[in-house]
C-alpha cells in the first residue's frame, strides 16, 4: 500500500483518514461528514492498513475492541459457570475417583455433566487460562495498534490547520476580528493554563493532552496485574497449604523449607454470659454457645542453614506464638492462620488389670495411644505386654488385625496378660466396646477406665509474593482511569485571515460543557466571533424535521 | 519512498509482530503448563538431585542418602495403614536379598509413627532392610510425597531415576532395582 500525500505535502501512513499535519480530510467519505471522527485523530489503526501475513493476521484479530469484548463476554461467563456447583478443592474429598463420585451423588445427572465437561476444576482448565492469556494479548495488542499512531500524530500535529478541518470540528466560531484578538486570545488562554504556540496567523492551544494516555496506563495496569497472577502459578511465589497438627505434635511446615512447628496446644473459649460479658447472655440463651477464641498455640523451630530435611538435633527455637482467627503467626514472608479444629481425639486410654470372677484390680495401666511402649509392669509383678497395636482398628484380614488411618480412632491392643496366678500368660485382643480371646478363656481381663484427649489444630500455611506485584498493577490501573477521566485533553485553533476575520475551532475528548466555560471566557476577553455547537444544532434540527414529519 | 526501503520495513514489522507474539505465546503456555501439572504433585520430577536427608532406623544407626553415593537407593514411603505397602514389603525384601551385594539399598521410610508400631510390624514381616521413621514428616515434605505407597529410585549419582506410586509387584522391584544398579 502506498503513502497517502496530502495536498500540503505531508506524507501519512495508508489508511490515515485525517492528514496528520494539516487536518484535510484524505477520503471521499470523511469529505462529506458534516463532523470530523476525532477519536484517534483520525490516524489509521496501524493493523488494519496490513493485512497479508500470518502474522499480520493474527495481530489484527487481537486488535481489533469487538474480538477484546468478546473475549471478556465469554470469560464473565465461564467464570459464572464456574460457581453453579463448587469448585473441586471444596468438595469433602481427595482421590479423583471420590470427587467424581461425590458430584454424581449430590447434584445427581447434573453434577456427572459438570464433571465431565471438566467445570469442577474450571480456573485451572488449559483454556480458561488460555482465555485470560487470549485477554492479555488483546489488551497489550489493541493498545500498541492505538497508542503509537495517537502519539506520532498529537507529536506531529501543526499550529495551521486546513479551513476545511476546523469547519468539521464540534465547536466552531466564525466573524470579523480586530487586529489584536489574536494577541489577547493567546493572554487569556495562557491565563487558563493552555499550551500555546503560534504560527504565522495562527495559534494552537492545548491543555491535559496526557488524558488521552489514559486507557493505555491503565492497560499496563491491567497487563502487571495478569502477569502478577500468573507468577502464582510459578513455584516459590505463591503457597497455600493445610497443615493439621495435633497437640504435642511437631511437624515440617509444608512448603516452607527448613520450618517446623510444635503444637503447645489448641483452646476454644466461648462466651459465658456472666460478668462483664452479660450482654451476651440474650444470644447464648438463643443459640447455646458462642465462641469467644479459636487459639493454637505453637513455637516455631528453625533447621540450621546447611542441616538436611530430618536432622532435628539441633532445630533453634524462633518464636513462641499464639494463632487465633484473624492474627496470622507472620513470619520469613509466610502467616499461619488459624482455620479449622478438630476436639477430643483419643489421647491415652487406661485400663485396670481385672480378675473376671472376683473383679479384684492388680493395678492401673495407661497406653499412650501416640507412642506406645511395650511393657506395662505391675505393683504385684503382674505384666500387661503390648504385642500388637492397631491406632485405627478395620477388621482382620488373613487373620491379622488392620488399621486403615495412623490416627487413634477406633484404638485395638492385642495384649498378653501375665500375673502370679497366670504365668504362662493369657492373650486378649481389646477394641473399645469388644474384647476376643483368640487363645481361649482368660481368668483376667483389660477393664477400661477411661481416657484422655487431644485437640487437633487446621491451620492455613500461606505466602504471596506476588502482592506487590498485583498492587502496583491496582495503582497503576486506578492512576491511567484517574488521567482518563478526571482530565481532559481540550484544544482551540484559531486563525486570522488576511482580511481580518477569525476563524476558531475548539475539541475536546471529554466534558463539551467545561471547553464551553473556558472558551467563553476567552471571547468575552478578546472579543471573538459568537461560537456554536455543530452536534447540537445537528441535534436540534433533526428534532424539528422529525416534528415536521408526525 | 523506494521499493527497498519498503521492504525493509515490511520486513522489520512482520519480525516485530512475531516477536511479541511468540513472547506473549510463550507466557501463556507456561502458566498452562504449570497449571495443569501443579496438580499432579511432582514438584521432583525425574532427573532431579534427589533431595539430601538424614534419617534414624530402629536400631539408633543415622542414614544419610548422600552417604549411599554410587549405590542405587531403594526410597520407600510407607505406612503401616497403607495396605498396598504392607503387600510389598516382603517382595522387597526378597529382592533385597539378591540386590544387596551388587550395590542396591532399600530405605524404607516410615511415615511419622511410634517406634513401637514400626518395630512389631518389621519383626512382624521379618523385614531386613532398614527402616527410618520420618517424625516431623520433614523428608515427606521435601520429596512431597501425596499416596502412599511412592517409591523414589535414585540412581548412583544421586538422581531421581524413577518415581512410583501405588503397589508394586515383586517383578516390577526386581525391574527397578536392575535400572539403579552401579555398573
Amino acid at each position: 500500500m502506498d503513502k497517502l500525500i496530502c495536498k500540503c505535502g505531508h506524507e501519512n501512513p495508508p489508511g490515515t483518514v485525517l492528514c496528520e499535519s494539516c487536518g484535510r480530510p484524505l477520503n471521499e467519505q470523511e469529505q462529506n461528514k458534516q463532523l470530523a471522527d476525532m477519536r484517534y485523530e483520525g490516524t489509521a489503526r496501524r493493523s488494519q492498513t496490513y493485512n497479508k501475513s500470518i502474522i499480520d493476521k493474527i495481530w489484527n484479530f487481537f486488535s481489533s475492541v469487538k474480538i477484546g469484548v468478546g473475549i471478556i463476554i465469554v470469560l464473565l461467563i465461564a467464570a459464572a459457570l464456574g460457581t453453579i456447583l463448587p469448585q473441586k478443592q471444596y468438595v469433602p474429598a481427595a482421590t479423583d475417583a471420590d470427587i467424581e463420585a461425590y458430584y454424581t451423588d449430590i447434584y445427581g445427572s447434573v453434577g456427572t455433566v459438570y464433571h465431565a465437561l471438566g467445570f469442577h476444576d474450571l480456573y485451572n482448565s488449559f483454556w480458561f487460562i488460555g482465555l485470560v492469556g487470549m485477554l492479555a494479548i488483546s489488551l497489550i495488542i489493541a493498545s500498541l495498534d492505538r497508542f503509537v499512531p495517537l502519539y506520532r500524530s498529537l507529536k506531529n500535529q501543526r499550529v495551521l490547520r486546513h479551513s476545511s478541518f476546523m469547519r468539521k470540528q464540534r465547536i466552531l466560531a466564525e466573524g470579523p476580528g480586530d487586529a489584536d484578538t489574536l494577541k489577547k486570545a493567546e493572554e487569556k488562554l495562557t491565563d487558563l493554563k493552555y499550551k500555546v504556540s503560534t504560527d504565522k496567523n495562527g495559534l494552537l492551544a492545548e491543555k491535559g493532552r496526557f488524558s488521552r494516555w489514559g486507557p493505555y496506563v491503565n492497560h499496563i495496569g491491567l497487563i502487571i496485574f495478569l502477569f502478577g497472577v500468573m507468577l502464582r502459578m510459578m513455584p516459590g511465589f505463591y503457597v497455600d497449604e493445610t497443615l493439621w497438627i495435633r497437640e504435642g505434635e511437631t511437624r515440617a511446615i509444608p512448603d516452607a523449607p527448613g520450618y517446623v512447628l510444635e503444637s503447645k496446644g489448641f483452646t476454644l473459649e466461648t462466651y459465658t454470659g456472666e460478668g462483664e460479658e452479660e450482654k451476651f447472655g440474650e444470644a447464648i440463651d438463643r443459640v447455646g454457645t458462642v465462641a469467644k477464641n479459636y487459639q493454637t498455640d505453637v513455637v516455631l523451630y528453625k533447621i540450621p542453614e546447611g542441616a538436611l530435611p530430618g536432622d532435628t538435633a539441633d532445630m533453634e527455637m524462633v518464636e513462641e506464638h499464639a494463632i487465633r482467627v484473624n492474627q496470622p503467626f507472620k513470619f520469613d514472608g509466610y502467616a499461619l492462620y488459624q482455620m479449622d479444629f478438630q476436639q477430643d481425639e483419643l489421647k491415652t486410654m487406661s485400663f485396670a488389670l481385672q480378675n473376671k470372677e472376683t473383679g479384684e484390680s492388680r493395678g492401673d495401666l495407661t497406653i499412650d495411644l501416640v507412642n506406645p511402649e511395650t511393657n506395662y509392669e505391675l505393683e504385684d509383678g503382674s505384666l500387661v505386654e503390648l504385642l500388637g497395636y492397631y491406632p485405627d482398628f478395620s477388621g482382620f484380614e488373613n487373620g491379622e488385625p488392620q488399621t486403615a488411618t495412623p490416627l487413634p480412632k477406633n484404638p485395638g491392643f492385642l495384649v498378653k496378660m501375665t500375673t502370679p496366678d497366670t504365668p504362662d500368660g493369657e492373650t486378649s485382643f481389646i477394641t473399645i466396646q469388644n474384647t476376643v480371646e483368640p487363645l481361649g478363656d482368660n481368668d483376667y481381663k483389660l477393664a477400661f477406665q477411661g481416657v484422655e484427649t487431644r485437640d487437633a489444630s487446621g491451620l492455613t500455611v500461606r505466602k504471596d509474593r506476588t502482592l506487590p506485584i498485583l498492587g502496583l498493577g491496582g495503582l497503576i490501573f486506578m492512576i491511567g482511569v484517574a488521567q482518563g477521566m478526571y482530565f481532559n485533553h481540550r484544544r482551540f485553533w484559531i486563525q486570522q485571515q488576511a482580511d481580518g476575520s477569525i476563524l476558531l475551532a475548539g475539541h475536546t475528548n471529554k466534558n463539551w460543557f467545561g471547553l464551553k466555560k473556558d472558551l467563553d471566557q476567552v471571547t468575552e476577553h478578546a472579543s471573538l466571533p459568537a461560537y456554536r455547537d455543530q452536534q447540537e444544532d445537528m441535534e436540534a434540527q433533526e428534532k424539528r424535521e422529525g416534528e415536521q414529519l408526525t | 519512498m523506494s521499493t527497498e526501503k519498503k521492504r525493509n520495513k515490511k520486513k522489520n514489522r512482520t519480525i516485530m509482530r512475531s516477536v511479541i507474539l511468540l513472547l506473549l505465546v510463550a507466557a501463556i503456555g507456561y502458566t498452562i503448563y504449570n497449571s495443569v501439572t501443579a496438580d499432579e504433585v511432582e514438584v521432583l520430577k525425574v532427573g532431579d538431585a534427589a533431595p539430601d536427608f538424614t534419617l534414624t532406623d530402629l536400631d539408633g544407626e543415622t542414614h544419610k542418602l548422600s552417604d549411599y553415593k554410587g549405590q542405587g537407593v531403594f526410597l520407600n514411603f510407607w505406612g503401616t495403614w497403607c495396605e498396598p505397602c504392607i503387600k510389598e514389603m516382603p517382595a522387597m525384601a526378597s529382592q533385597y536379598e539378591v540386590y544387596e551385594d551388587q550395590g542396591v539399598q532399600i530405605l524404607a521410610v516410615n511415615i511419622a509413627q511410634s517406634n513401637f508400631e514400626v518395630e512389631t510390624f518389621a519383626r512382624q514381616y521379618g523385614l531386613n532392610f532398614p527402616i527410618v521413621i520420618d517424625r516431623d514428616k520433614s523428608v515427606m515434605t521435601a520429596y512431597n510425597i501425596r499416596p502412599l505407597p511412592t517409591t523414589m529410585l535414585v540412581n548412583p549419582q544421586g538422581e531421581i531415576q524413577r518415581i512410583v506410586t501405588g503397589e508394586m509387584t515383586e517383578q516390577d522391584i526386581a525391574g527397578f532395582m536392575e535400572e539403579i544398579k552401579p555398573e
